[in-house]
Protein backbone atom coordinates (compact mmCIF):
# COMPACT_ATOMS: atom_id res chain seq x y z
CA UNK A 1 0.00 0.00 0.00
CA UNK A 2 1.55 3.46 -0.82
CA UNK A 3 1.11 6.52 1.40
CA UNK A 4 2.41 10.16 0.55
CA UNK A 5 0.67 13.50 1.02
CA UNK A 6 -0.95 15.84 -1.54
CA UNK A 7 -1.53 19.44 -1.50
CA UNK A 8 -3.47 22.21 -2.07
CA UNK A 9 -1.14 24.95 -2.44
CA UNK A 10 -3.08 27.62 -0.93
CA UNK A 11 -1.20 30.46 0.71
CA UNK A 12 -2.86 31.16 4.00
CA UNK A 13 -2.19 33.21 6.58
CA UNK A 14 -0.58 31.41 9.38
CA UNK A 15 -2.96 32.51 12.47
CA UNK A 16 -1.19 32.34 15.25
CA UNK A 17 1.47 35.08 14.11
CA UNK A 18 -0.60 36.63 11.34
CA UNK A 19 2.60 35.58 8.72
CA UNK A 20 1.91 35.07 5.30
CA UNK A 21 4.46 33.32 2.56
CA UNK A 22 4.78 35.38 -0.40
CA UNK A 23 3.80 33.27 -4.08
CA UNK A 24 7.29 32.62 -4.60
CA UNK A 25 7.91 31.31 -1.07
CA UNK A 26 4.78 28.93 -1.34
CA UNK A 27 6.07 27.62 -4.13
CA UNK A 28 9.53 26.73 -2.92
CA UNK A 29 7.91 25.47 -0.04
CA UNK A 30 5.77 23.21 -1.75
CA UNK A 31 9.23 21.96 -3.42
CA UNK A 32 11.01 21.57 -0.06
CA UNK A 33 8.07 19.46 0.90
CA UNK A 34 8.15 17.46 -1.96
CA UNK A 35 11.82 16.75 -1.81
CA UNK A 36 11.49 15.85 1.77
CA UNK A 37 8.31 13.36 1.80
CA UNK A 38 10.96 11.48 -0.86
CA UNK A 39 14.02 11.74 1.85
CA UNK A 40 11.53 10.56 4.71
CA UNK A 41 10.43 7.52 2.27
CA UNK A 42 6.81 8.32 1.61
CA UNK A 43 5.65 6.58 -1.60
CA UNK A 44 3.65 9.79 -3.41
CA UNK A 45 3.64 13.27 -3.79
CA UNK A 46 0.95 14.61 -5.34
CA UNK A 47 0.00 18.33 -6.43
CA UNK A 48 -3.24 20.02 -7.02
CA UNK A 49 -3.91 22.75 -10.00
CA UNK A 50 -5.75 26.30 -9.72
CA UNK A 51 -6.11 29.46 -11.39
CA UNK A 52 -7.44 31.70 -8.80
CA UNK A 53 -5.91 33.30 -5.62
CA UNK A 54 -5.16 32.07 -3.01
CA UNK A 55 -3.77 29.11 -4.53
CA UNK A 56 -0.04 28.47 -6.56
CA UNK A 57 0.36 25.93 -8.45
CA UNK A 58 -1.25 26.45 -11.36
CA UNK A 59 1.74 24.75 -13.61
CA UNK A 60 1.79 20.76 -12.44
CA UNK A 61 3.83 19.51 -14.97
CA UNK A 62 6.73 22.63 -14.58
CA UNK A 63 6.61 21.41 -10.66
CA UNK A 64 7.07 17.59 -11.14
CA UNK A 65 9.17 17.75 -14.06
CA UNK A 66 11.39 19.28 -11.98
CA UNK A 67 10.81 17.10 -8.82
CA UNK A 68 11.68 13.82 -11.05
CA UNK A 69 15.33 15.50 -11.69
CA UNK A 70 15.35 16.00 -8.24
CA UNK A 71 13.67 13.07 -6.10
CA UNK A 72 14.64 9.15 -6.34
CA UNK A 73 11.90 7.39 -5.27
CA UNK A 74 8.56 9.32 -4.59
CA UNK A 75 5.98 8.74 -7.20
CA UNK A 76 4.81 12.32 -8.57
CA UNK A 77 1.19 12.54 -8.79
CA UNK A 78 -1.40 15.58 -9.14
CA UNK A 79 -4.57 15.99 -6.56
CA UNK A 80 -6.38 17.20 -9.41
CA UNK A 81 -5.53 17.83 -12.73
CA UNK A 82 -8.43 19.83 -14.57
CA UNK A 83 -9.87 17.39 -16.94
CA UNK A 84 -12.44 20.28 -17.64
CA UNK A 85 -10.47 23.59 -18.34
CA UNK A 86 -7.39 22.01 -19.74
CA UNK A 87 -7.16 21.63 -23.26
CA UNK A 88 -6.73 17.44 -23.49
CA UNK A 89 -4.46 18.17 -26.23
CA UNK A 90 -1.96 19.81 -24.24
CA UNK A 91 -2.82 17.94 -20.97
CA UNK A 92 -1.95 14.83 -23.75
CA UNK A 93 1.52 16.58 -24.65
CA UNK A 94 2.50 17.74 -20.62
CA UNK A 95 1.93 14.15 -19.16
CA UNK A 96 3.73 12.07 -21.89
CA UNK A 97 7.04 14.60 -21.38
CA UNK A 98 7.03 14.44 -17.79
CA UNK A 99 6.23 10.17 -17.84
CA UNK A 100 9.15 10.17 -20.23
CA UNK A 101 11.24 13.05 -17.50
CA UNK A 102 10.27 10.92 -14.65
CA UNK A 103 10.99 7.66 -16.44
CA UNK A 104 7.61 6.57 -15.77
CA UNK A 105 7.31 7.57 -11.50
CA UNK A 106 4.29 9.37 -12.02
CA UNK A 107 0.73 9.01 -12.68
CA UNK A 108 -2.42 11.53 -12.61
CA UNK A 109 -5.77 12.31 -11.15
CA UNK A 110 -8.46 13.83 -12.96
CA UNK A 111 -11.10 16.26 -11.47
CA UNK A 112 -13.29 18.57 -12.82
CA UNK A 113 -12.41 21.59 -10.46
CA UNK A 114 -15.35 23.20 -8.67
CA UNK A 115 -14.61 27.10 -9.07
CA UNK A 116 -17.26 28.72 -10.87
CA UNK A 117 -15.39 31.47 -12.92
CA UNK A 118 -12.60 29.61 -13.98
CA UNK A 119 -14.60 27.86 -16.13
CA UNK A 120 -15.36 31.13 -18.54
CA UNK A 121 -11.59 32.27 -18.16
CA UNK A 122 -10.81 29.06 -20.07
CA UNK A 123 -13.73 29.26 -22.25
CA UNK A 124 -16.17 26.60 -20.62
CA UNK A 125 -19.15 26.59 -18.68
CA UNK A 126 -19.06 24.45 -15.08
CA UNK A 127 -22.76 23.43 -16.12
CA UNK A 128 -20.80 21.14 -18.93
CA UNK A 129 -18.48 19.98 -16.14
CA UNK A 130 -19.71 16.25 -16.17
CA UNK A 131 -19.69 16.49 -20.38
CA UNK A 132 -16.59 18.09 -20.61
CA UNK A 133 -14.48 15.59 -18.25
CA UNK A 134 -16.35 12.88 -20.50
CA UNK A 135 -15.25 13.88 -23.81
CA UNK A 136 -12.17 15.30 -23.01
CA UNK A 137 -10.69 12.35 -21.02
CA UNK A 138 -12.44 10.18 -24.18
CA UNK A 139 -9.97 12.17 -26.02
CA UNK A 140 -7.13 12.32 -24.35
CA UNK A 141 -6.63 8.16 -24.05
CA UNK A 142 -7.07 8.16 -27.92
CA UNK A 143 -4.34 10.70 -28.44
CA UNK A 144 -2.05 8.58 -25.93
CA UNK A 145 -2.66 5.55 -27.34
CA UNK A 146 -3.61 6.11 -31.21
CA UNK A 147 -0.05 7.32 -33.35
CA UNK A 148 -2.85 9.48 -35.84
CA UNK A 149 -5.56 10.74 -34.82
CA UNK A 150 -9.03 12.11 -36.16
CA UNK A 151 -11.24 13.56 -34.07
CA UNK A 152 -14.31 16.34 -33.58
CA UNK A 153 -16.61 16.66 -30.60
CA UNK A 154 -18.27 19.44 -28.84
CA UNK A 155 -15.87 21.21 -26.76
CA UNK A 156 -12.84 21.54 -28.88
CA UNK A 157 -11.79 22.67 -32.65
CA UNK A 158 -11.73 19.01 -34.43
CA UNK A 159 -8.40 16.97 -35.15
CA UNK A 160 -7.20 15.81 -38.60
CA UNK A 161 -3.97 13.63 -38.55
CA UNK A 162 -2.68 14.99 -35.41
CA UNK A 163 -0.07 13.00 -33.71
CA UNK A 164 0.45 13.67 -29.91
CA UNK A 165 4.51 13.72 -28.91
CA UNK A 166 6.25 12.46 -27.40
CA UNK A 167 4.71 8.82 -27.34
CA UNK A 168 4.11 7.51 -24.02
CA UNK A 169 7.02 6.02 -22.47
CA UNK A 170 7.82 2.81 -23.37
CA UNK A 171 3.88 3.07 -25.62
CA UNK A 172 2.30 2.56 -22.56
CA UNK A 173 0.39 5.48 -20.86
CA UNK A 174 0.49 7.04 -17.41
CA UNK A 175 -2.18 5.55 -14.75
CA UNK A 176 -4.56 7.47 -14.42
CA UNK A 177 -7.02 8.37 -11.24
CA UNK A 178 -10.20 9.56 -11.67
CA UNK A 179 -10.94 11.92 -8.10
CA UNK A 180 -14.95 13.02 -7.19
CA UNK A 181 -16.14 13.66 -4.01
CA UNK A 182 -20.29 13.18 -4.97
CA UNK A 183 -20.44 12.64 -8.31
CA UNK A 184 -21.19 8.70 -9.61
CA UNK A 185 -21.02 9.33 -12.73
CA UNK A 186 -16.95 10.25 -12.68
CA UNK A 187 -17.31 6.96 -10.46
CA UNK A 188 -18.50 5.22 -13.38
CA UNK A 189 -15.93 6.44 -15.39
CA UNK A 190 -13.04 5.51 -13.42
CA UNK A 191 -14.80 2.20 -13.74
CA UNK A 192 -15.69 1.90 -17.35
CA UNK A 193 -11.87 2.17 -18.28
CA UNK A 194 -10.69 0.00 -15.30
CA UNK A 195 -8.61 3.50 -14.12
CA UNK A 196 -8.04 4.03 -10.49
CA UNK A 197 -11.00 6.20 -8.48
CA UNK A 198 -10.02 8.39 -5.78
CA UNK A 199 -12.31 9.98 -2.69
CA UNK A 200 -10.95 12.83 -1.13
CA UNK A 201 -12.29 11.96 1.90
CA UNK A 202 -11.46 15.10 3.82
CA UNK A 203 -14.41 16.81 4.45
CA UNK A 204 -16.78 14.07 4.07
CA UNK A 205 -17.86 11.66 6.47
CA UNK A 206 -16.45 7.55 6.27
CA UNK A 207 -20.04 6.17 5.60
CA UNK A 208 -20.84 8.19 1.91
CA UNK A 209 -17.17 7.74 1.01
CA UNK A 210 -17.58 4.13 0.88
CA UNK A 211 -20.73 4.32 -0.45
CA UNK A 212 -19.29 5.77 -3.39
CA UNK A 213 -16.17 3.40 -3.71
CA UNK A 214 -18.52 0.46 -3.16
CA UNK A 215 -20.22 2.00 -6.44
CA UNK A 216 -17.06 1.98 -8.28
CA UNK A 217 -16.19 -1.20 -7.34
CA UNK A 218 -19.35 -3.05 -8.15
CA UNK A 219 -19.44 -0.83 -11.62
CA UNK A 220 -15.44 -2.10 -12.23
CA UNK A 221 -16.62 -5.49 -11.75
CA UNK A 222 -19.48 -4.86 -14.01
CA UNK A 223 -17.44 -3.52 -16.90
CA UNK A 224 -15.24 -6.64 -16.68
CA UNK A 225 -11.59 -5.22 -15.11
CA UNK A 226 -11.43 -8.07 -12.73
CA UNK A 227 -13.71 -8.23 -9.37
CA UNK A 228 -14.54 -5.56 -7.28
CA UNK A 229 -12.07 -5.97 -4.48
CA UNK A 230 -9.19 -5.72 -7.06
CA UNK A 231 -10.30 -2.09 -7.94
CA UNK A 232 -7.65 0.63 -7.94
CA UNK A 233 -8.78 3.00 -4.49
CA UNK A 234 -6.83 5.77 -3.42
CA UNK A 235 -8.45 7.99 -0.23
CA UNK A 236 -7.73 11.47 1.15
CA UNK A 237 -6.86 11.84 4.83
CA UNK A 238 -5.67 14.93 6.98
CA UNK A 239 -4.45 14.00 10.59
CA UNK A 240 -1.75 16.63 12.59
CA UNK A 241 0.24 14.64 15.44
CA UNK A 242 2.40 15.01 18.48
CA UNK A 243 3.50 12.50 20.68
CA UNK A 244 1.54 14.37 23.22
CA UNK A 245 -1.88 13.93 21.84
CA UNK A 246 -3.23 17.06 23.94
CA UNK A 247 -0.07 18.94 22.55
CA UNK A 248 -1.71 17.99 18.92
CA UNK A 249 -4.38 19.43 19.97
CA UNK A 250 -3.81 22.64 21.17
CA UNK A 251 -1.13 23.04 18.39
CA UNK A 252 -3.36 22.40 15.62
CA UNK A 253 -6.60 24.23 17.20
CA UNK A 254 -5.87 27.65 16.08
CA UNK A 255 -5.06 26.38 12.49
CA UNK A 256 -8.33 24.32 12.67
CA UNK A 257 -10.61 27.54 13.54
CA UNK A 258 -9.11 29.65 11.21
CA UNK A 259 -8.93 27.40 7.97
CA UNK A 260 -10.22 28.68 4.58
CA UNK A 261 -12.66 25.38 4.19
CA UNK A 262 -14.13 24.46 7.69
CA UNK A 263 -12.94 27.47 9.95
CA UNK A 264 -15.35 29.12 11.87
CA UNK A 265 -17.94 26.04 11.58
CA UNK A 266 -18.01 23.15 13.41
CA UNK A 267 -15.55 22.54 16.50
CA UNK A 268 -12.52 20.58 15.97
CA UNK A 269 -13.83 17.76 17.86
CA UNK A 270 -17.47 17.34 15.80
CA UNK A 271 -15.16 17.64 12.69
CA UNK A 272 -12.79 15.31 14.25
CA UNK A 273 -15.65 13.01 14.53
CA UNK A 274 -17.14 13.08 11.62
CA UNK A 275 -14.57 13.05 9.24
CA UNK A 276 -11.30 11.42 8.76
CA UNK A 277 -9.37 14.50 10.68
CA UNK A 278 -7.08 13.21 13.45
CA UNK A 279 -5.18 15.00 15.80
CA UNK A 280 -3.62 13.21 18.64
CA UNK A 281 -0.74 10.91 18.65
CA UNK A 282 0.59 8.57 15.92
CA UNK A 283 -0.83 5.60 17.69
CA UNK A 284 -4.53 7.44 17.66
CA UNK A 285 -3.90 8.05 13.24
CA UNK A 286 -2.78 4.31 12.94
CA UNK A 287 -5.82 2.92 14.96
CA UNK A 288 -8.28 5.19 13.07
CA UNK A 289 -6.40 4.90 9.45
CA UNK A 290 -5.89 1.38 10.06
CA UNK A 291 -9.76 0.37 9.96
CA UNK A 292 -10.88 2.77 7.08
CA UNK A 293 -9.76 -1.05 5.17
CA UNK A 294 -13.12 -2.19 6.98
CA UNK A 295 -15.35 0.42 5.32
CA UNK A 296 -13.81 0.99 1.63
CA UNK A 297 -12.15 -2.36 1.43
CA UNK A 298 -8.30 -3.11 1.15
CA UNK A 299 -7.02 0.07 -0.72
CA UNK A 300 -4.02 0.64 -2.66
CA UNK A 301 -3.28 4.61 -1.53
CA UNK A 302 -3.21 6.57 1.14
CA UNK A 303 -2.81 10.44 0.79
CA UNK A 304 -2.57 13.26 3.48
CA UNK A 305 -3.25 16.79 3.49
CA UNK A 306 -0.29 18.24 5.75
CA UNK A 307 0.99 21.83 4.40
CA UNK A 308 -2.02 23.82 4.47
CA UNK A 309 -4.43 26.35 6.86
CA UNK A 310 -0.97 28.27 7.43
CA UNK A 311 0.96 25.77 8.83
CA UNK A 312 4.34 26.77 9.26
CA UNK A 313 7.06 24.84 6.79
CA UNK A 314 9.46 23.82 9.70
CA UNK A 315 5.54 22.14 11.31
CA UNK A 316 4.96 20.24 8.11
CA UNK A 317 8.41 19.46 7.67
CA UNK A 318 7.80 17.25 11.54
CA UNK A 319 4.53 16.59 10.57
CA UNK A 320 5.88 14.52 7.33
CA UNK A 321 8.57 12.90 10.08
CA UNK A 322 6.07 11.56 12.15
CA UNK A 323 4.10 10.15 9.41
CA UNK A 324 6.95 8.57 7.70
CA UNK A 325 8.77 7.56 11.08
CA UNK A 326 5.57 6.53 13.32
CA UNK A 327 2.89 5.72 10.97
CA UNK A 328 3.12 4.32 7.51
CA UNK A 329 5.55 1.20 8.36
CA UNK A 330 2.89 -0.08 11.12
CA UNK A 331 0.05 0.77 8.90
CA UNK A 332 1.66 -0.76 5.63
CA UNK A 333 2.23 -3.88 7.66
CA UNK A 334 -1.11 -4.29 8.88
CA UNK A 335 -2.69 -3.51 5.56
CA UNK A 336 -0.37 -5.90 3.91
CA UNK A 337 -1.35 -8.77 6.61
CA UNK A 338 -4.52 -8.25 5.64
CA UNK A 339 -4.62 -7.79 2.29
CA UNK A 340 -6.23 -11.10 1.07
CA UNK A 341 -3.63 -12.45 -2.24
CA UNK A 342 -6.20 -11.39 -5.30
CA UNK A 343 -5.85 -8.08 -4.18
CA UNK A 344 -3.18 -5.31 -5.58
CA UNK A 345 -0.98 -4.10 -2.88
CA UNK A 346 -0.24 -1.57 -5.07
CA UNK A 347 -1.71 1.15 -7.89
CA UNK A 348 0.19 -0.63 -10.87
CA UNK A 349 3.75 0.89 -11.62
CA UNK A 350 4.75 1.81 -15.52
CA UNK A 351 7.00 -1.32 -15.62
CA UNK A 352 3.86 -3.73 -14.32
CA UNK A 353 1.76 -1.95 -16.83
CA UNK A 354 4.33 -2.38 -19.53
CA UNK A 355 4.08 -5.98 -18.54
CA UNK A 356 0.64 -6.29 -18.80
CA UNK A 357 0.67 -4.31 -21.85
CA UNK A 358 3.50 -6.81 -23.27
CA UNK A 359 1.52 -10.07 -22.54
CA UNK A 360 -2.02 -8.74 -23.39
CA UNK A 361 0.26 -8.40 -26.91
CA UNK A 362 -1.41 -4.80 -26.85
CA UNK A 363 2.10 -3.28 -27.41
CA UNK A 364 2.90 -0.79 -30.58
CA UNK A 365 6.05 -1.45 -32.18
CA UNK A 366 8.92 0.74 -30.79
CA UNK A 367 7.25 4.20 -31.64
CA UNK A 368 9.24 6.14 -34.07
CA UNK A 369 8.37 9.55 -34.69
CA UNK A 370 8.05 10.21 -38.42
CA UNK A 371 9.65 12.87 -40.69
CA UNK A 372 7.89 16.32 -40.43
CA UNK A 373 6.18 16.72 -43.43
CA UNK A 374 4.61 20.10 -42.45
CA UNK A 375 6.89 22.39 -41.63
CA UNK A 376 10.57 23.06 -41.32
CA UNK A 377 10.81 21.33 -44.89
CA UNK A 378 10.91 22.54 -48.09
CA UNK A 379 9.17 20.40 -50.56
CA UNK A 380 12.46 20.57 -51.96
CA UNK A 381 14.41 19.35 -48.76
CA UNK A 382 12.64 16.09 -48.81
CA UNK A 383 10.84 15.54 -52.11
CA UNK A 384 10.36 11.79 -50.78
CA UNK A 385 8.02 13.36 -48.37
CA UNK A 386 6.88 15.97 -50.75
CA UNK A 387 5.98 12.81 -53.04
CA UNK A 388 4.07 10.72 -50.37
CA UNK A 389 2.07 13.61 -49.42
CA UNK A 390 0.89 14.40 -53.09
CA UNK A 391 0.12 11.05 -53.84
CA UNK B 1 -53.92 -0.18 4.91
CA UNK B 2 -51.03 1.54 3.07
CA UNK B 3 -48.41 4.30 4.54
CA UNK B 4 -47.77 7.49 3.58
CA UNK B 5 -45.07 9.74 5.44
CA UNK B 6 -45.46 13.27 6.68
CA UNK B 7 -42.36 15.03 7.27
CA UNK B 8 -43.64 18.45 9.84
CA UNK B 9 -41.07 21.13 9.51
CA UNK B 10 -41.18 23.46 12.12
CA UNK B 11 -38.89 27.09 12.26
CA UNK B 12 -39.99 28.43 15.78
CA UNK B 13 -37.38 29.95 18.22
CA UNK B 14 -39.74 30.03 21.08
CA UNK B 15 -39.95 27.50 24.07
CA UNK B 16 -43.09 26.74 23.49
CA UNK B 17 -42.88 27.74 20.28
CA UNK B 18 -46.60 28.96 18.01
CA UNK B 19 -45.23 27.51 15.13
CA UNK B 20 -44.99 24.49 16.49
CA UNK B 21 -48.27 24.97 17.79
CA UNK B 22 -49.79 25.61 14.04
CA UNK B 23 -47.80 22.79 13.08
CA UNK B 24 -48.60 19.88 14.83
CA UNK B 25 -52.40 21.23 14.70
CA UNK B 26 -51.64 20.74 11.08
CA UNK B 27 -50.00 17.39 11.27
CA UNK B 28 -52.85 15.90 12.96
CA UNK B 29 -55.57 17.28 10.76
CA UNK B 30 -53.53 15.32 7.84
CA UNK B 31 -53.24 12.62 9.61
CA UNK B 32 -56.95 12.43 10.49
CA UNK B 33 -58.03 13.44 7.00
CA UNK B 34 -55.71 10.99 5.91
CA UNK B 35 -56.67 8.25 7.93
CA UNK B 36 -60.20 8.61 6.72
CA UNK B 37 -59.22 7.49 3.79
CA UNK B 38 -57.54 4.46 4.92
CA UNK B 39 -53.96 5.43 4.68
CA UNK B 40 -51.72 5.78 8.06
CA UNK B 41 -49.55 8.30 7.82
CA UNK B 42 -46.06 8.40 9.95
CA UNK B 43 -45.31 11.68 11.10
CA UNK B 44 -41.77 12.84 10.87
CA UNK B 45 -40.90 15.98 13.04
CA UNK B 46 -38.34 18.41 12.22
CA UNK B 47 -37.80 20.94 15.11
CA UNK B 48 -34.86 23.14 13.48
CA UNK B 49 -34.65 25.01 16.33
CA UNK B 50 -32.91 21.92 17.63
CA UNK B 51 -31.22 21.71 14.45
CA UNK B 52 -29.72 25.05 14.02
CA UNK B 53 -25.80 24.44 14.84
CA UNK B 54 -25.68 21.70 12.48
CA UNK B 55 -27.64 23.94 9.76
CA UNK B 56 -24.92 26.60 9.74
CA UNK B 57 -21.83 23.87 9.93
CA UNK B 58 -23.75 22.31 6.60
CA UNK B 59 -23.20 25.84 4.89
CA UNK B 60 -20.24 26.38 5.57
CA UNK B 61 -18.65 22.43 5.31
CA UNK B 62 -21.02 21.41 2.85
CA UNK B 63 -21.54 17.78 4.16
CA UNK B 64 -24.78 17.16 7.08
CA UNK B 65 -24.07 14.98 9.65
CA UNK B 66 -25.95 13.40 12.83
CA UNK B 67 -29.71 14.67 13.06
CA UNK B 68 -29.94 17.04 10.52
CA UNK B 69 -28.29 14.28 7.69
CA UNK B 70 -31.97 12.05 8.93
CA UNK B 71 -33.95 15.17 8.85
CA UNK B 72 -32.61 15.82 5.41
CA UNK B 73 -32.97 11.78 4.38
CA UNK B 74 -36.63 12.18 5.55
CA UNK B 75 -37.47 15.11 3.85
CA UNK B 76 -36.22 13.45 0.53
CA UNK B 77 -38.45 10.18 1.67
CA UNK B 78 -41.76 12.57 2.54
CA UNK B 79 -44.78 11.73 0.54
CA UNK B 80 -45.80 15.38 2.07
CA UNK B 81 -43.98 18.29 3.89
CA UNK B 82 -45.63 20.92 6.18
CA UNK B 83 -43.78 23.35 6.36
CA UNK B 84 -44.13 26.34 9.14
CA UNK B 85 -42.25 29.51 10.01
CA UNK B 86 -42.61 32.59 11.75
CA UNK B 87 -42.49 35.60 9.82
CA UNK B 88 -39.61 37.86 10.88
CA UNK B 89 -39.35 41.35 9.66
CA UNK B 90 -41.42 40.73 6.84
CA UNK B 91 -40.38 37.42 5.59
CA UNK B 92 -39.57 33.55 6.68
CA UNK B 93 -37.50 33.26 9.37
CA UNK B 94 -33.73 32.89 8.47
CA UNK B 95 -33.30 29.38 10.23
CA UNK B 96 -35.91 28.11 7.68
CA UNK B 97 -34.53 29.70 4.46
CA UNK B 98 -31.14 28.39 5.88
CA UNK B 99 -32.54 24.64 6.51
CA UNK B 100 -34.35 25.09 2.53
CA UNK B 101 -30.56 26.24 1.59
CA UNK B 102 -28.84 23.09 2.49
CA UNK B 103 -31.61 20.80 1.30
CA UNK B 104 -30.88 18.86 -2.18
CA UNK B 105 -31.82 20.66 -5.07
CA UNK B 106 -34.35 18.26 -5.86
CA UNK B 107 -36.01 17.38 -2.62
CA UNK B 108 -39.32 18.92 -2.94
CA UNK B 109 -39.64 18.72 -6.97
CA UNK B 110 -42.79 17.54 -7.10
CA UNK B 111 -43.78 17.06 -3.46
CA UNK B 112 -47.22 18.01 -1.84
CA UNK B 113 -45.91 20.92 0.47
CA UNK B 114 -48.78 22.63 2.72
CA UNK B 115 -47.19 26.13 3.78
CA UNK B 116 -48.29 27.44 7.29
CA UNK B 117 -47.23 30.54 9.20
CA UNK B 118 -47.48 32.16 12.38
CA UNK B 119 -46.90 36.46 13.25
CA UNK B 120 -48.16 38.69 15.98
CA UNK B 121 -51.04 40.47 13.90
CA UNK B 122 -52.91 39.77 10.73
CA UNK B 123 -50.97 42.25 9.02
CA UNK B 124 -48.20 39.99 8.27
CA UNK B 125 -50.49 37.10 6.81
CA UNK B 126 -49.54 37.84 2.97
CA UNK B 127 -45.92 36.65 3.86
CA UNK B 128 -47.00 33.12 3.12
CA UNK B 129 -47.90 34.28 -0.57
CA UNK B 130 -45.35 36.62 -1.66
CA UNK B 131 -42.56 34.98 0.50
CA UNK B 132 -43.05 31.52 0.74
CA UNK B 133 -45.20 30.75 -2.30
CA UNK B 134 -42.32 31.98 -4.57
CA UNK B 135 -39.43 30.12 -2.58
CA UNK B 136 -41.88 26.34 -2.84
CA UNK B 137 -42.70 27.51 -6.52
CA UNK B 138 -38.39 27.65 -7.13
CA UNK B 139 -38.15 24.27 -5.60
CA UNK B 140 -40.70 22.59 -8.12
CA UNK B 141 -42.86 21.61 -4.45
CA UNK B 142 -46.52 20.99 -5.35
CA UNK B 143 -47.98 23.67 -2.95
CA UNK B 144 -51.09 23.44 -1.41
CA UNK B 145 -53.86 26.13 -2.47
CA UNK B 146 -54.95 26.32 1.47
CA UNK B 147 -51.58 27.76 3.30
CA UNK B 148 -52.51 29.01 6.80
CA UNK B 149 -51.24 32.02 9.08
CA UNK B 150 -51.97 32.03 12.72
CA UNK B 151 -51.37 35.78 14.41
CA UNK B 152 -51.67 35.71 17.93
CA UNK B 153 -55.59 36.96 18.20
CA UNK B 154 -55.79 33.60 15.93
CA UNK B 155 -55.68 31.42 18.78
CA UNK B 156 -58.77 32.83 20.95
CA UNK B 157 -61.39 31.18 21.77
CA UNK B 158 -63.28 32.25 18.53
CA UNK B 159 -60.16 31.51 16.83
CA UNK B 160 -59.82 35.44 16.50
CA UNK B 161 -61.58 35.25 12.38
CA UNK B 162 -65.89 34.78 12.71
CA UNK B 163 -66.42 33.74 9.28
CA UNK B 164 -63.05 31.48 9.13
CA UNK B 165 -61.71 30.87 12.50
CA UNK B 166 -58.42 29.07 12.61
CA UNK B 167 -59.50 25.36 13.30
CA UNK B 168 -61.60 25.34 10.05
CA UNK B 169 -58.67 26.92 8.08
CA UNK B 170 -56.65 23.91 9.38
CA UNK B 171 -58.99 21.21 8.85
CA UNK B 172 -59.48 22.29 5.14
CA UNK B 173 -55.54 22.80 4.96
CA UNK B 174 -55.21 19.19 6.26
CA UNK B 175 -57.86 18.00 4.37
CA UNK B 176 -56.59 19.48 0.56
CA UNK B 177 -52.87 18.04 1.72
CA UNK B 178 -54.41 14.66 2.71
CA UNK B 179 -56.37 14.52 -0.51
CA UNK B 180 -53.45 15.31 -3.11
CA UNK B 181 -50.72 12.75 -0.64
CA UNK B 182 -53.43 9.98 -0.87
CA UNK B 183 -53.85 10.18 -4.85
CA UNK B 184 -50.16 9.73 -5.09
CA UNK B 185 -48.32 6.57 -5.19
CA UNK B 186 -46.07 6.61 -1.84
CA UNK B 187 -42.94 7.32 -2.25
CA UNK B 188 -40.25 4.77 -3.66
CA UNK B 189 -36.64 4.55 -1.15
CA UNK B 190 -34.50 5.32 -4.45
CA UNK B 191 -31.16 3.39 -4.49
CA UNK B 192 -28.40 6.08 -3.90
CA UNK B 193 -26.85 5.75 -7.66
CA UNK B 194 -30.24 4.10 -9.25
CA UNK B 195 -30.16 7.32 -11.22
CA UNK B 196 -26.45 7.12 -12.27
CA UNK B 197 -26.50 6.96 -16.31
CA UNK B 198 -24.67 4.00 -17.71
CA UNK B 199 -20.95 5.13 -18.89
CA UNK B 200 -22.15 4.60 -22.75
CA UNK B 201 -24.74 7.00 -22.04
CA UNK B 202 -22.88 9.18 -20.60
CA UNK B 203 -20.23 8.80 -23.64
CA UNK B 204 -22.95 9.69 -26.11
CA UNK B 205 -22.99 8.39 -29.97
CA UNK B 206 -19.38 7.43 -30.92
Amino acid sequence: MQFGIFTVGDVTTDPTTGRTPDDTERVRNMLTIAKHADEAGLDVFATGEHHNPPFVPSSPTTMLGYLAGVTTNITLSTSTTLITTNDPVRLAEEYAMLQVIADGRMDLMMGRGNTGPVYPWFGQDIRQGIPLAIENYALLRRLWTEDVVDWSGKFRTPLQGFTSTPRPLDGVPPFVWHGSIRSPEIAEQAAFYGDGFFHNAIFWPMEHTAQMVNFYRQRFEHYGHGQADQAIVGLGGQVFMNKDSQRAVSEFRPYFDNAPVYGHGPSLEDFSRDTPLTVGSPQQVIDRYGKFREQVGDYQRQLFLMDHAGLPLKTVLEQIDLLATEVVPVLRREAEAARPAHVPANPPSHAERVAAARAAGSLPEQHVAAADHWTGRTAEDDLEAADAVSR
Amino acid sequence: MSERSIVVISAGLSQPSSTRLLADRLADATVTELAARGITARVHNVELRDLAHEVVNTMLTGFATGELATALEAVKGADGVIAVTPVFSASYAGLFKSFVDVLEPDALSGVPVLLGATGGSARHSLAIDYALRPLFGYLHADVQPTSVFAATDDWATAGGDDSHPLPSRIRRAGRELAETVADREPSAPAGLYDAVPSFSDLLGPA
